[in-house]
């Protein structure tokens, strides 16, 4: 896992605000301000944080989906070494592009429901001219069984399948192309509770076989933590936290991680959450306050939060914040749930 | 009231009876059903459900989507969207000492518009869809106090600030000018409660008012409706699919499952000692913090049926590991009881089963 397979150093995507006559250029909003991140072969990394913070911002910047305003994304191709995203021509980046794909939110929107399912899976295949004629039919219905679907599904149109089923037609075709890496944005929000189980167990489990990285953005903490090996927290366009999953949540080094955790409300009514009920709203990325960002909202904060921005730097193994107090802060992780038994209770006439 | 049943044969008389958890509900639903012809045929969305939502507390209702809990709380309203409609059983709304039966007024009768936002209000999932982007927050909620409250316009709007500052709103004269769109998600939900709490309803139904909000902003708005309860004792029904929500808000839990409850309970019964295999297995599917990632999460095989079939018996049988053919794929299975106040609809509990009773009950 040491291998890096995807780094991302300052990276910013601004985007202009126009107003007035002329709409001339007014001001900017600051989406994405300087994020680094790393992702590992076979590792899974989150980001999380709340609406707008610039999560999936990231996360398409990082694929060219959007250009980025500045920074370097090196993805480290397995062939041909290290590709700078940010500024490859458009024939480099039909050449990685195979290795970077990416899974959506909404199932419905993300499949064309006018091709049958074995065309929207083989579609990459034939873009790429990776298989053609029985080649192809194969590879379509090995996808389809890799993802827990059966081969004879390719003759259905989208509209036949439920979400779960659809996400999972998504997951086929993100694995076409035998990718590195797949962006999963906010992939299992939109799915029922039960269904949510099934797709994160497919993540896994197609991870385990095929040694993939992903990049889970999700603000469900609860999922992240099941699935993420490292978890970076983002607060208006900037990385706040980040370290191994586990440090993250049972000791957090950031009062908005803190503040995060605390607000995610425990399935189980014997384990009362107390939120640590954050005042005000997300500042806008467009007039963000000075200073620590998160200072008007921090129960913490001090005279020196308002006007000198933090840096990040490094509070122990890998885990990172940017918090002038990390070091003297008590903050207290997440409450663990008791999980109910594996197994159902005995039933008295089954 | 039981003449529904009567096709559901053997469980009947079973489930005839009133349910009597509360002796005094705010609120009675008895065999209520709910249809929708489509162009593919007829969709059962509500198929016999039966509850009641006690005086003063927070009944959650749980379910994956097309389980008809929004239905549920549409139909109370009567705002089912068009062409569905209520093809059976009561609604009764019981005041101080007043009792309407709501499936006897029309849905565009005087009576029902005075009774909506006025006895009974009503917020939603999505509060940009439900606000009047053309006119400031103030003004909406003073129409509502002036439609049922005073006629006086500067006294209305008065009302609208104080709640306002009621529910916690930051600047509320600030916040009563301005239009929705210049507020936040979490401060446009608190202005639809604002709304709501206007009249000072006797029950607000809530229908997944906190799934599009954030984490933080949702134990704002949870802390919120916790606090109105208490200060107000007003009823709430609270629809959600996120048990995290439920435990940490309801008093009471309905799991509903395809147009039917399955269980009922108290949320500790719900949470602690769960018996349809349905609540079961979504008790032990979802990702929990401080879980053991190593362990794949248990699944519940396959998903929701397509509303338009119908499924023989029990709704949940195709999917549940303990289903006992020739039982539950023909019958729906009767109500019976697991404890004081915690009913289940599942043949692993029914008649022969019910005289067996479970540890911890006599407590």
């Amino acid at each position: 896992m040491s291998e890096p397979l995807l780094e991302v150093t300052g990276l910013r995507k601004h985007f202009p605000v126009r107003g007035g006559f002329l709409r001339r250029r007014v001001g900017e909003i600051k989406a994405v301000d300087g994020v680094d991140l790393t992702v590992h072969r076979g590792e899974t990394v989150a980001l999380v944080g709340e609406s707008g913070c610039g999560k999936s911002t990231t996360g398409r910047a990082i694929l060219r989906l959007e250009a980025p305003t500045a920074g370097e994304v090196v993805f480290h191709h397995p062939e041909h070494g290290p590709v700078h995203l940010e500024s490859a021509d458009a024939r480099t980046l039909r050449a990685v592009r195979p290795h970077l794909q990416m899974v959506f939110q909404d199932p419905f929107a993300s499949l064309d429901s006018r091709m049958t399912v074995g065309g929207i899976v083989a579609e990459p295949l034939v873009i790429n001219k990776a298989a053609t004629g029985q080649e192809l039919k194969d590879r379509v219905a090995e996808l389809l069984t890799l993802v827990g679907l059966r081969p004879e599904h390719a003759n259905r149109y989208p509209h036949a399948f439920s979400g779960g089923q659809r996400q999972r037609i998504c997951i086929a075709r993100a694995l076409a192309l035998d990718p590195d890496l797949i962006v999963c944005d906010e992939a299992v929000s939109a799915l029922d509770v039960s269904v949510q189980a099934q797709i994160l167990n497919l993540l896994e489990d197609l991870q385990r076989r095929l040694g993939l990285a992903y990049l889970f953005i999700s603000h469900d903490l609860a999922a992240v933590e099941h699935i993420a090996d490292r978890v970076v927290v983002m607060y208006v366009g900037k990385i706040v936290e980040s370290g191994p999953v586990e440090q993250i949540y049972t000791a957090p080094r950031h009062p908005y991680t803190e503040a995060l955790l605390a607000a995610v409300p425990q399935p189980d009514p014997r384990v009362r959450t107390r939120p640590k009920l954050l005042t005000g709203d997300v500042p806008s990325p467009a007039s963000p306050p000075g200073g620590c960002y998160f200072h008007p909202r921090c129960p913490h904060a001090q005279p020196v939060c308002a006007t000198e921005a933090p840096e990040v730097r490094s509070v122990g193994d890998g885990h990172l914040s940017a918090c002038h107090f990390a070091d003297a802060l008590p903050l207290a992780g997440a409450t663990a749930a008791a999980r109910p038994p594996a197994t159902p209770a005995a039933q008295a006439n089954s | 009231m039981s003449q529904s049943y009567a096709e559901e044969g053997a469980s009947a008389a079973a489930l005839a009876d009133t349910p009597d958890e509360t002796a005094d509900p705010v609120l009675s639903v008895r065999d209520l059903e709910v249809e929708f012809p489509t162009p593919l045929g007829v969709v059962g969305a509500l198929n016999g459900v039966t509850f009641d939502v006690p005086r003063g507390k927070v009944l959650g209702i749980v379910g994956e989507s097309g389980c008809g809990k929004s239905v549920t709380a549409r139909a109370i309203l009567q705002i089912i969207e068009k062409p569905g409609r209520i093809t059976g059983g009561t609604i009764t709304l019981r005041g101080q000492d007043t009792q309407t039966e709501i499936t006897k007024l029309g849905p565009d009768s005087a009576r029902m518009r005075a009774l909506r936002g006025r006895e009974i209000a009503m917020i939603f999932q999505e509060p940009m869809r439900s606000l009047n982007p053309v006119h400031t927050i103030g003004a909406q909620i003073a129409e509502a106090v002036l439609l049922h409250q005073t006629r006086d316009r500067k006294q209305a709007h008065e009302r609208a600030v104080e709640i306002l500052r009621q529910v916690g709103m930051p600047h509320p004269e600030a916040v009563a000018t301005s239009y929705p769109h210049q507020l936040s998600g979490g401060m446009r939900q608190r202005a639809m409660i604002a709304m709501a709490l206007s009249c000072n309803p006797g029950l607000l139904i809530a229908d997944e008012p906190t799934t599009a909000l954030d984490v933080t902003t949702e134990a704002q708005i949870l802390e919120l409706i916790r606090d109105v309860r208490d200060r107000s004792g007003m009823s709430v029904m609270f629809i959600t699919h996120s048990m995290g929500v439920v435990a940490q808000l309801c008093d009471e839990v309905i799991v509903m499952y395809l147009g039917r409850i399955v269980e009922r309970g108290s949320v500790d019964d719900l949470f602690h000692d769960p018996k349809h295999p349905y609540t079961q297995a979504l008790l032990r599917s979802i990702p929990r913090i401080g879980g053991d990632r190593k362990v794949p999460l248990e699944v519940i095989e396959g998903s929701v049926p397509d509303p338009h079939t119908r499924v023989a018996g029990c709704p949940f049988h195709p999917r549940c590991p303990q289903a006992i053919p020739g039982r539950c794929d023909t019958a729906f299975p009767g109500r019976s009881t697991a404890g004081p106040g915690h009913t289940v609809h599942c043949h692993l509990h029914d008649d022969d089963a019910a005289g067996h009773t479970e540890p911890g009950e006599d407590a």
